[in-house]
């Protein structure tokens, strides 16, 4: 226990450190051209001899708007490697799972900040709308840059939600924009954002989008004899799909010199119907959920000298949730849980030699959990991280090796049965490693070679541990171990249509230890709990292949495809191979071998015409790959076309969607229709 | 020009062929599996209920032919072809009246009334959260946890038992019993109902309803133990009633109330998960949770009805007890004394059934549906 409190002692001090630094090095340095925009900035930290060892997937600006995507959820089905769970419709729950480790090993990075949910570790990607968001990055392992918080080396893989930066054309003070989408599922969506320039350093931003929508589609079934005769078809329409959803943003971005600062805050309202599973004889249920989330957040980033950078993250989030399930044929749940999470994290960035940075974060994070659940065990937990990493160019080579440290204190009432027996404290400490290498074998050719490995876990959420009679409160940590090798090849070609061609190959290994799975529990009807025995171990290839062309007249077009191959077999339970249905190195649930993507861009003027295609290949319901337990391929075609003019100095842009163009009745997860073919049209005004 | 749109057309076709095309969902072939030797007996052979797991809609029926020695999978869907979503959510209980074969699907808040010799579909009864079914006299009584919703001030909704007419297969009365009601047995013109109060939590119900079949009114209550769950009667009117206890501190106990003497006649210290009359024995499997190991302790023992003892501790008598996850179901073929046990393994995976002789040597093993759990045998079981 001494070990953990002086550890804990010196990992705030070098917290505290920078903070005390700080207000001593604050020196003035000529104002010289401001860096306003922040594509600016950017390319300055491209031109950095280490960022990103591995490239992310990303999407962003004009690609990201014409994908016919509501949220960050649909928009992340783009990117090679990433599997999501979609129970359908405008509200349901999206959670993404990247190289079939779990979503619990996914981050998702809000402006750069982690969003939390210590309670199921899952980021319903579903309620983040993409109205406010200007680039969705994801990397495998993690962002391959040393200059980050410790959190950002926390997670195996790893997914960056960028929101829009106000920028100003030259003499502008404001931007306002409008948009209204509308369409299928009794769509009403407007938002407005607002963009400020408070002075030549400082703007400010305020964005607010209201969605409501019925939430009805009609949904089809239908099964044939084995020689294509029907034996029977059924069309009904999915209820309790529907959703009011508030959400509003305000941020202050300011730059100062050799260096840059925001604070923002948000917050979500909803109200949605859960539409639930489609089973014999009820068609209809009546669940229903209410979350409100807010969080208010700040980042300041300064060179304070030639050689030490500094980066200062902090949040509060406090999170509410209710779950109501009024079906008398059910059991009646009415339950309440409420969250806080408040973190604090300092990024040092020492440059020992020019081709030679160091780093160390510390980050601290508190959580709660209370609940209206009986027996419930309030759970309280300290984390902190310290990760200490380092990048080194040597020629064509780049490496970068880190190691985290993650210290966890949970308190929770113990309670067996419903006697109040004191409180329980559970430690854990653990260090692991990460490693990334990139190689450029021939000096003028955009060809590298790549490599990674990291280690790391998952902490068992609050549901896990401490969820009334489900929860293990003796669970462990649930470790993921990746292995990668790719390449990456880039051609730019300067008099032909194409001007560039980018293709990126990666083969890759992991390993789920320690899996946290539900097991059965004793007598009764369907009890569980949480248990450390699973074991997955995942083989795959993701390729990617970018195409860039600029026609005559004008017309440009982009393409972009990605394919995955992945087996994940279940090695959960040697015991259970005894035939065919064994599970014993199966295929785990709804992970399809084959899976790609593509997308088609063509702009001309102002117009823009956009295809995109998502193919999941077969997949079984759990990793008995029987045929009782088969699950078809589904695989959708958007379209959009967008026109974009102007009209005096103010902006607009129509675009209209036919997503499921060829109206494919499919189901990412059993017995959770998706619906078929569906409209939206989109208006916008820049003003 | 030509050939960029060549070479995009060839990306597109190269995605849509890297896997298989979506087909027509196939009412689903039954699975033929030979398992035994032929048997003759007047049992011809028996139905195998799988619960499947909550919100997946795979309750499906197995059927065994001691004739043929063959066990046939997942049986519902093609002889009932036009029947959208098969059979449903959650199989509770199956047995046989008549020339048809009930299947309680709890979740799907039905009863589905079959033909026993085809297995065909006669028509279903709705039923929210329905339980488990007996019969007696030209009327089936099935326990419901759904009855009248009340907020006094806490949310609570008591269970009932519906009586259904199995001639129109029209429930034509309801009887309200106790918080959430399971097993009924019928004795001597009253039913005998478990309440379990499982959703009460921590508040169990502690008594058995009793209901006068004449006046299909409640008339008694008994008090036996926390989350009452089966209730079967044996020759002698004595009921052995089982309470899955809180799961923590109160195990799972076994009671034997005799309805003549109106007592409550043993309390046995052995945990019940199913059981099965044969005759004077008593067979119970079980899976109870211990906090101390942080696993599943598996029993089985046989009990002697008039002597209200175990005597016999496991009698699974080679050694092949250590293969079962979940106990989960139990029946004794009443002719051969043949002992069936499945195995509910993790609950989403296929179950397993298991034969053993009456020696406790294992015979043959198969592969079921989800949560294998209640048999009814087809056929006479007297002989």
């Amino acid at each position: 226990m001494t070990d953990i409190l002086k550890t804990t002692a010196l990992l705030l001090l070098a917290i505290a450190i920078p903070f005390l630094s700080w207000g001593a090095t604050v020196e003035m340095i000529a104002p010289d051209t401001m860096m306003v925009d922040l594509d600016e900035f950017e390319v300055v930290g491209v031109q950095r001899p280490y960022a990103e060892v591995i490239p992310s997937q990303r999407l962003s600006g004009d690609q990201l708007e014409s994908l016919n995507s509501h949220s960050v959820a649909d928009a992340v089905r783009y990117f090679s490697g990433v599997q999501i769970k979609d129970y359908g419709g405008v509200g349901g729950v999206k959670t993404v799972d990247i190289r079939s480790m779990g979503t619990n090993h996914m981050g998702v990075f809000y402006d750069g900040i982690q969003l939390g949910n210590a309670q199921n570790g899952q980021i319903d990607l579903g309620k983040f709308s993409l109205d406010n968001i200007e680039e969705i990055s994801m990397y495998n392992g993690q962002k391959s840059e040393i200059f980050q918080s410790a959190k950002d080396f926390g997670s195996a893989g790893t997914i960056y939600l960028r929101t829009r930066y106000p920028r100003f054309p030259s003499g502008k003070r404001y931007n306002l924009n409008l948009t209204f989408r509308t369409g299928s599922f009794g769509l009403l969506n407007p938002s407005v954002r607002l963009e400020y320039r408070l002075s030549e350093r400082v703007s400010a931003s305020v964005n607010a989008e209201y969605t409501n929508a019925h939430g009805r589609y009609k949904f089809r079934y239908r099964k044939v004899f084995s020689d294509g005769t029907l034996a029977w078809d059924t069309t009904a329409v999915r209820q309790n799909g529907d959703i009011e959803a508030l959400r509003l943003e305000a941020g202050v971005f300011g730059y100062v010199n050799e260096g840059k600062w925001n604070v923002k805050a948000y917050y979500y309202d909803s109200e949605k119907g859960i539409p639930g599973a489609i089973v014999n004889n009820v068609w209809k249920n009546s669940q229903r959920q209410w979350d409100r989330n807010f969080f208010t957040q700040g980042s300041y980033q300064q060179r304070l000298s030639e050689r030490y950078e500094l980066m200062v993250n902090a949040k509060y989030a406090r999170d509410y949730m209710r779950y109501l399930n009024p079906d008398t044929t059910l059991m009646y749940l009415d339950n309440q849980f409420w969250q806080d999470e408040l973190y604090i994290s300092t990024a040092n960035k020492y440059t020992i030699l020019r081709d030679w940075d160091v780093n160390l974060s510390v980050d601290y994070q508190w959580n709660t959990l209370d609940a209206t659940l009986t027996n419930f065990a309030c759970p309280t937990r300290h984390s902190l991280l310290a990760a200490l990493a380092t990048a080194y160019r040597w020629q064509r080579l780049k490496a970068q090796a880190s190691i985290l440290g993650t210290f966890v204190f949970d308190h929770s009432k113990i309670i067996s049965g419903s006697d109040y027996l004191g409180r329980r404290t559970n430690k854990f400490s653990r260090f692991t490693p990460a490693v990334f290498v990139s190689y450029q074998p021939i000096e003028d050719r955009d060809f590298n070679l790549r490599a990674f490995y990291k280690r790391i876990f998952r902490m068992p959420t609050f549901n896990d541990l401490y969820y009334t009679d489900i929860g293990n409160a003796d669970l462990k940590p649930e470790y993921a171990t990746q292995y990668n090798v790719g390449l990456q090849h880039r051609w730019n070609f300067d008099r032909t249509i194409f001007k560039s061609f980018n293709v990126t190959a990666d083969a890759y290994y992991n390993e789920v230890t320690d899996k946290i799975i539900a097991v059965p529990k004793g007598t009764g009807q369907y009890r569980w709990m949480m248990m450390n025995i699973g074991e997955v171990h995942i083989t795959g290839v993701d390729v990617t292949a970018q195409l860039s062309m600029l026609l005559p007249y004008d017309i440009a077009i982009n393409g972009q495809l990605n394919y995955t191959y992945q087996t994940a077999q279940d090695y959960s339970d040697p015991t259970d191979c005894l035939d065919e249905a064994g599970t014993y190195k199966g295929q785990i649930a709804y992970i399809p071998w084959h899976s790609g993507s593509t997308i088609l861009n063509a702009t001309w003027r102002g117009i823009g015409l956009n295809y995109s295609f998502i193919y999941v290949g077969e997949r079984y319901h759990n990793s008995s790959n029987i045929p009782a337990n088969y699950e078809q391929p589904w695989y959708t075609h958007d379209l959009s076309a967008s026109y974009a003019f102007n009209v005096g100095k103010v902006g607009l842009k129509a675009t209209l969607e036919v997503n499921n163009l060829l109206n494919q009745q499919y189901e990412v997860i059993m017995n959770y229709p998706m619906p078929g073919r569906n409209y939206k049209l989109i208006l916008k005004v820049d003003i | 020009m030509k050939s960029t749109i060549k070479y995009a057309l060839m990306l597109i076709a190269a995605v849509a062929l890297l896997g298989s095309c979506r087909g027509e969902d196939v009412i689903f072939i039954p699975e033929e599996v030979e398992v035994s030797t032929p048997e003759y007996t007047s049992i011809k052979g028996f139905y195998l209920l799988n619960e499947g797991n909550m919100g997946s809609n795979k309750a499906t029926l197995d059927y065994y032919d001691y004739a043929s020695g063959v066990y046939t999978r997942n049986i519902y869907g093609n002889a009932n072809p036009s029947v959208p979503k098969e059979m449903g959510d959650v199989g509770n209980d199956l047995k046989i009246y008549g020339s048809k074969l009930y299947a309680v699907i709890n979740c799907s808040n039905k009863i589905e009334v079959m033909d026993v010799a085809t297995t065909k579909r006669i028509g279903q009864i709705d039923i929210p959260n329905c339980r488990y079914i007996r019969f007696h006299e030209g009327y089936a009584y099935v326990t419901s946890y759904a009855g009248p919703v009340e907020i006094r001030p806490d949310y609570t909704q008591k269970g009932f038992v519906a009586k259904i007419d199995t001639a129109t297969l029209q429930e034509v009365d309801r009887c309200i019993v106790g918080f959430q009601p399971d097993e009924l047995e019928i004795v001597d013109g009253k039913i005998y109902v478990a309440n379990s109060g499982g959703y009460m939590v921590p508040r169990y119900e502690n008594t058995v309803s009793v209901i006068d079949l004449a006046t299909f009114a409640e008339i008694e209550r008994i008090a036996i133990d926390i989350n009452l769950h089966r209730v079967r009667c044996d020759r002698h009117g004595q009921l052995w009633v089982s309470s899955r206890g809180d799961y923590y501190d109160e195990n799972s106990k076994l009671y034997c109330y005799d309805t003549r003497k109106k007592r409550i006649t043993a309390k046995l210290d052995v945990p019940v998960s199913n059981m099965c009359l044969d005759g004077d024995s008593l067979y119970v499997v079980s899976a109870q949770w211990s906090y101390v190991t942080m696993s599943n302790e598996i029993t089985n023992c046989i009990i002697d009805v008039n002597s209200h003892e175990v005597v016999c501790d496991n009698f699974i008598k080679d050694g092949t007890d250590a293969e079962i996850r979940i106990p989960y179901g139990v029946m004794v073929n009443p002719i051969t004394k043949d002992i069936y046990v499945t195995d509910a393994k993790n609950y989403v995976n296929p179950g397993y059934l298991h034969c053993y002789g009456g020696d406790g040597i294992r015979k043959w093993s198969v592969r079921t549906g989800d949560i294998p759990a209640h048999f009814v045998f087809v056929g006479d079981e007297k002989q």
